[in-house]
């Protein structure tokens, strides 16, 4: 019997989930042949309780979103992070630098009353994930490589070393040389460092990776003049959860 | 005595998370709503203290399907604070880009969320079988927007090379003649929609409202132009709180609008109705096939609407590209120089006119930010058109009913996820 698929979002953009349409007629065919979806909102009336596989995608930022996430985690066999927001908590958790009431304050003004939200987290401060599909957004490739391992039960190979590596294997010239902070040095390659190679540099969206060497990462901003708040300020827009867990 | 009871919780096929109300006894309607549910994402607060380099690639987070908009609504609103002035060869290749956006989004929604309704199933999925030609066009199109997308901005979904001031890196020219080739074959996929298209019955029901869109004397506007108002005439952009009139309602964390009437429409069929003289001539015979004709106060034709603007923006890049192959691509000087200030973008984002307020310190720090999203804009113009539908539809059986509003819903292709959130009160 093929494994039940589904696809739950929380508070995030959704563009991961789009992401996922964005395949070639051939590879959906392929997909659907190897699974059932059975749980897609964005794009199904159709709902199905009974699934094998749960995506979620979407930080977790208000009290009820802890609840369901824990429903999705008793039924279902194999829970999986898509996403940034999921994986690491990603630009949601900026809020979080900010007291939650003065939050609501500065965007519902008086109303600010009828709004409920806590700080944003991501998937696994509420319950355990069994695989992450990293970025913001996670390549299609990088999804259908994860889906292929999970459903052999296998551990999907996605590298522990930094973007640099790859960075350096597209042949762009290091953002640090062009006078740019970056955040390559510390953060998980599998992007093939897309953001440098399309002229900018890297904004940690994947994480950091297992043992970041800061002591490296001072020498270099050393070496460019930099400081390691300039640093900081980036790292806080996908990596605020890390920062504030640390 | 007969009851209806219809409580649509999160519905499906639209971008985020809203709630369609109805209850009704003996032909009364006791209550009937549009609720957004969606979690308050707070972006105004996020944006706030941070760098101008990372203010669109924070602001594209607001929305995956309409990443493009708010990236272009916020490269703009900082390069009118900071009195930049893109190049000619920027506005070509943001055009090119935007076409992408306005290609990719109306087709997810024509095709993967609304057609269903139209085929009588609840997703995409089972047209695999039934209509696989549909399902393998409607993949073609995506996929061909994606790799323009691709080309230009190193992705569609959070596009990377696009920045104040131009675009970290140009496309090669023989990539984007290869494009055009395809942008040439979409026209007959297009051609082939269309033909669906007419094939399918649109209900029909009719409610004027104001509607409102950007409006450039150039061209169909997208990413240029004034607020135009079929009932008020155009305005400069600063007066676009004047216009937009934000409030708060108890069962939305979307805020909702109000002009010259209770409500206001903005997305394709306002831009039509606005500025339906200046679409290309293909787009028009399109509208014409498919009869669609201004003014149209029918808001299931939104999605028809959008099905002449994807032939309207195939046709126009492949102007766009003409022209960029005409003049050549040469490297500029992006230098930004950063000043105190307030500036305003304003683009067409698929769903409508969206606003993006910025104002900066000296340092080029955003000390606040207003984004104003175009399905907050719909949201109580949904509300009015479900109070003027339901009472000639309340006879039917509740499926029906069911069926129907969520139908009005889709047709609006509401992005809840941008909607909920945000709103600094610093400029009224």
């Amino acid at each position: 019997m093929k494994p039940k698929i589904a696809f739950f979002d929380f508070t995030g953009c959704e563009g991961c989930q789009l992401d996922a349409l964005n395949l070639t007629g051939e590879e959906l065919l392929d997909l659907l042949n190897a699974v059932d979806i059975v749980n897609f909102r964005e794009v199904m009336t159709e709902r199905d309780d009974d699934y094998d596989i749960a995506f979620v995608e979407g930080s977790i930022t208000r009290e009820s979103e802890i609840a369901r996430l824990q429903k999705i985690r008793d039924q279902a066999k194999v829970v999986v992070a898509l996403g940034a927001c999921a994986c690491i908590g990603g630009i949601n958790c900026l809020k979080n630098h900010v007291p939650m009431e003065e939050a609501l304050r500065t965007v519902y003004g008086k109303d600010a009353k009828y709004y409920d939200t806590i700080p944003a987290r991501p998937a696994n401060a509420v319950v355990t994930v069994d695989y992450y599909v990293r970025g913001c957004p996670p390549t299609p490739t990088e999804l259908l490589k994860v889906v292929k391992a999970l459903l052999l039960n296998k551990a999907p190979d996605i590298p522990g070393y930094p973007v640099c590596v790859e960075c350096k294997m597209a042949g762009n010239v290091c953002v640090f040389e062009r006078g740019m902070t970056c955040l390559g040095p510390v953060t998980r390659a599998g992007c093939n460092a897309i953001c440098v190679t399309s002229g900018r540099f890297c904004w940690g969206c994947r994480g950091l990776i297992d043992d970041p060497n800061t002591d490296s990462e001072k020498d270099i901003l050393q070496k460019y003049g930099l400081t390691v708040d300039q640093v900081i300020d980036k790292f806080k827009i996908y990596n605020t959860y890390a920062e504030v867990a640390k | 005595m007969t009851q209806v009871n219809i409580n649509v919780h999160q519905l499906t096929r639209v971008e985020g998370h809203g709630n369609i109300v109805l209850n009704a006894r003996d032909g009364k309607i006791d209550e009937l709503r549009w609720e957004v549910t969606e979690s308050p994402r707070l972006f105004e607060v996020m944006l706030r203290g941070r760098y101008y380099v990372d203010a669109p690639h924070i602001a594209s987070r607001i929305c995956g399907i309409c990443s493009i908009s708010h990236t272009t609504a916020s490269i703009q609103a900082t390069e009118a604070a900071f009195g930049i002035q893109p190049s000619e060869q920027t506005l070509l290749l943001r055009k090119l880009l935007y076409n992408a956006e306005i290609l990719e989004s109306h087709i997810l929604h024509i095709l993967f969320l609304a057609a269903p309704d139209f085929l009588g199933v609840g997703s995409v999925f089972p047209l695999v079988e039934t209509h696989k030609d549909v399902v393998l066009m409607a993949l073609r199109l995506k996929k061909l927007a994606y790799n323009l997308a691709e080309l230009l901005a190193g992705r569609k979904t959070h596009p990377i090379s696009c920045m104040v001031g131009g675009f970290a890196k140009l496309p090669e020219l023989g990539e984007l003649k290869a494009i055009e080739a395809r942008l040439e074959q979409a026209l007959a996929d297009l051609e082939a929609t269309v033909e669906l298209f007419k094939t399918l019955s649109i209900p029909d029901f009719t409610r004027e409202t104001e509607y409102i869109a950007l409006k450039d004397p150039k061209e169909y506007a997208f990413i240029s132009g004034q607020i135009a108002s079929t009932d008020a005439g155009i305005a400069p952009l600063d007066k676009y709180l004047e216009v937009t009139n934000e409030f708060c309602v108890p069962h939305s964390t979307a805020k909702y609008t109000k002009n010259k009437r209770d409500s206001y429409m903005v997305g394709a069929l306002a831009r039509f109705n606005n500025n339906h003289g200046q679409l290309l001539p293909r787009a028009k015979s399109a509208a014409k096939e498919l009869g669609l004709s201004a003014p149209c106060h029918n808001p299931f034709m939104i999605t028809v609407a959008q099905l002449v603007e994807c032939v309207h923006a195939v046709e126009d890049s492949i102007s766009l590209i003409d022209q960029i192959l005409t003049r050549g691509l040469k490297e500029e000087n992006n230098e930004v120089r950063v000043r105190v200030g307030r500036g305003i973008g304003a683009v067409e984002a698929p769903r409508g006119i969206l606003f993006h307020d910025y104002t900066y310190d000296n340092n080029g720090i955003l000390t606040s930010a207003n984004c104003v999203i175009p399905t907050n804009q719909n949201h109580n113009n949904i509300q009015k058109d479900m109070e003027g539908l339901v009472p000639l539809i309340l006879s039917r059986p509740e499926d029906e009913i069911r069926q129907t509003l969520e139908m009005l819903v889709r047709a609006y292709d509401p992005c809840i996820s941008c909607s909920a959130h945000l709103l600094s009160l610093s400029f009224k």
